[in-house]
């Protein structure tokens, strides 16, 4: 008997029940969904940034332009760790590091193509994101800042020392994408229009390195490893008991991580062909965190938003470079202490989408059930059962 | 030989004191202060504003240095308290990614304005310790070393008092044990944490002033940098431990003395780093340190 129904339970195909009333479709509209409105958002971005050089193609937007798109990629990076997996990484900057270091000795030292020290770069991320985060991440969230901001130091110092990266004055002369004997310096010129070398790399690498990386974190974060990800960070003890291998989740967190902060530092490398260990101090790994925790820690647009925020800030707010950084750490405290969810917090609905719940009638004398009607019942005046609420 | 000890005994001191601060804060209300290292900063730039504003420069008496000593560990201690109150006490019942990432701003914030207000070069500090020293046992000693070494002590066992045999360090005790347990049997939750960050801040302040009297110069940023060391002397010993900070302090400052004898100075930060990430993943509960739970 038992062993017929399982027979017939394997074999009949299950299947979900019909449904018991027809679902309204969602609406697919840019103005009338959510999901609609962020994807022209998006659409939007991707034109500006692929339209800015046809409108001022000077070495110095360019320069600025490209140096915002890799903090993005950077912010971008660091919203993975922080914003999905929930792990505070105060070293942030040491994987910009490796990956500016180990492209600029690859090609330098070496005499390899960039493409083909993109592939060392990302493969050295990869390492050095294991190495650091197969020991450390079993601690808890606040050792594990320190032990972040700990070797993020160690990188920067061993630069400092070795000789291979150059030691203080860093590595000089990185060269720019080549592919066989044309290399982007010579630029080229494509239906009568010119393209120097900034605009092209800024076009071909740049711009298409970021689109992607901010497209490929945001698509990780919706799928199966995102939720690992997103319930790791709400609630570690809860998502392990919903078989998450938390393990896992945070330390693929962490390479992506890496391998984000690596592809940026590769950028940087050949975008300013010379990299020293003065710019991966710890003060640039804070920017990135508060970029990332202005806009709204796990918010993509959020994330974009400070991300360009501290990249240009110096930029438009020349007459306070000099208050920049306190100004930053004031902000930090306050946006924690008031909206500690950002600028554009990663649950923020349109305004205009936000539906609107039906409040509960408010209680008014009319609904109240009236004394006499309680008095006629024993003859004796019964307290009012709402008095409590009224009160 | 002894040389290297005496000298790891010294910058052990300072790391102690400082490690004290860390421990304590984390003991009670398990934040990492981040700031705690430029409370040490701000110990320093006070000594240095009092001392300049009377025109004192190049002075060598320690009486002296114990006066500023003692007003810059009371404004430094206030400041904790202030810093306690606005940025840290919103905070306390939220996740504790936001506390760690107000404690980074409040750093920044620290730094920067101090900056601002001193400028960004470093200053000499008013008061120089003589280096006119005797040898004993083969180490060159300097009475203003050994001076700096009681003064550190003494604080420590002021603190060991204070912690071990009052009222208000058995409440601190209590707090640490079990916050809401403090509070329904009496104890001032609010208070009594405020007093452990004036104490904390305090010592740090007293090591800033004692760090700007050894190595004569001071900067904004030089609290970074010491602020990692303490709390490596902090997990070393075992954090929430106050003789284990102790102990990690003095024992950093050996591994330090020695780590850059044997390697070279260069490398003496990564080398004591490289032992905060060893200690964390193979003993988190340091030296001194109780067994915790952290499920629950």
């Amino acid at each position: 008997m038992a062993r017929d129904l399982d027979h017939a339970l394997k074999h009949v195909p299950l299947r979900a029940p019909a449904p018991l009333y027809e679902r309204p479709q969602p609406p697919k509209g840019v103005f009338t969904s959510q999901r609609g409105f962020m994807r022209a958002l998006g659409l939007v971005a991707v034109l500006l940034v692929a339209v800015l050089p046809f409108m001022d193609a000077s070495r110095y937007t360019m320069s600025i332009a490209t140096s915002a798109l890799i903090y993005v990629m950077l912010c971008m990076g660091l919203n993975v760790v922080v914003g999905y997996a929930g792990l505070l990484d105060l070293g942030y900057i040491a994987f910009f590091a490796v990956g500016a270091y180990v492209s600029g000795i690859f090609t330098t030292v070496l005499g390899w193509p960039m493409w083909a020290a993109l592939i060392a770069t990302i493969v050295a991320c990869i390492t050095a994101g294991i190495i650091i985060g197969a020991p450390t991440l079993r601690l808890r969230s606040d050792y594990l800042a320190i032990v972040t901001l700990g070797f993020g130091e160690i990188i920067r110092i061993t630069a400092n020392n070795l000789k291979i990266t150059g030691g203080p004055s860093g590595i000089h002369g990185i060269p720019t994408w080549s592919f066989g004997p044309w290399s982007f310096d010579d630029g080229f010129s494509l239906l009568g229009i010119d393209f120097p070398e900034r605009v092209v790399f800024y076009y071909f690498v740049a711009a298409v390195v970021i689109v992607v990386g901010v497209i490929g974190a945001g698509r990780l974060a919706k799928g199966r490893l995102g939720r690992a990800w997103k319930a790791v960070r709400d609630d570690e003890d809860a998502a392990e008991a919903m078989g998450i291998n938390t393990y896992i989740a945070k330390i693929s967190a962490y390479i992506i991580g890496a391998v984000w902060a690596g592809m940026a530092g590769q950028l940087m490398a050949t975008h300013l062909s010379a990299i020293s260990p003065n710019s991966f101090q710890f003060l640039y790994s804070a920017l990135i965190l508060m970029a990332v925790v202005l806009g709204g820690m796990g918010s993509t647009p959020g994330v974009i938003i400070g991300a360009l925020f501290v990249s240009l800030a110096p930029e438009l707010l020349r007459d306070f470079a000099e208050w920049r950084y306190l100004i930053f750490g004031v902000l930090l405290v306050v946006v924690m202490l008031f909206r500690p969810s950002g600028l554009w917090p990663a649950t923020a609905v349109l305004p205009w989408l936000r539906r609107n719940r039906p409040t509960p009638p408010a209680f008014t004398e009319a609904t109240a059930v009236p004394a006499s009607v309680m008095e006629s019942v024993d003859g004796t005046p019964t307290p009012d059962p709402h008095e409590g609420d009224r009160a | 030989m002894m040389q290297l000890i005496w000298n790891g005994l010294i910058v052990g001191s300072f790391y102690a004191l400082v490690a004290l601060g860390y421990s304590m804060v984390y003991g009670i209300i398990k934040l990492l202060n981040f700031a705690h290292g430029d409370i040490y900063m701000l110990g320093a730039f006070v000594g240095f504003f009092t001392l300049s504003a009377f025109g004192i420069s190049n002075e060598t008496s320690i009486p002296l240095l114990l006066v500023v000593l003692l007003l810059s560990m009371v404004t430094t201690g206030l400041i904790g308290v202030g810093i306690e109150r606005i940025a840290y006490r919103p905070l306390r019942r939220s996740p504790r990614l936001a506390v760690l990432i107000t404690a980074i701003g409040v750093s920044f914030t620290l730094e920067y304005g101090v900056r601002q207000i001193f400028g960004p070069n470093p200053e000499a500090f008013p008061i120089r310790l003589e280096s006119s020293g005797f040898d004993v046992l083969g180490m060159r000693v300097t009475a203003s070393q050994i001076v700096l070494v009681v003064i550190a002590a003494v604080l420590m066992l002021v603190l060991a008092h204070i912690v071990e045999r009052t009222r208000q360090g058995r409440a601190m005790r209590a707090i640490a044990l079990d916050p809401t347990g403090a509070q329904l049997m009496g104890v001032n939750v609010d208070r009594v944490i405020a007093m452990v960050f004036f104490i904390g801040s305090a010592l740090a302040g007293a090591a800033g002033v004692m760090a700007g009297a050894y190595y004569g110069s001071i900067d904004f940023l030089m609290g970074f940098i010491i602020g990692l060391k303490a709390f490596t002397a902090a997990v070393i010993g075992g954090i929430g431990n106050l003789y284990g900070a102790m102990l990690g302090g003095v024992l950093l400052g050996m591994l330090e003395s020695f780590g850059s004898a044997w390697f070279g100075g260069e490398w003496r930060d990564v080398f004591a780093f490289g032992f905060l990430i060893l200690f964390l993943t193979l003993k988190p509960t340091g030296l001194l340190g109780a067994r915790v739970v952290e499920r629950m």
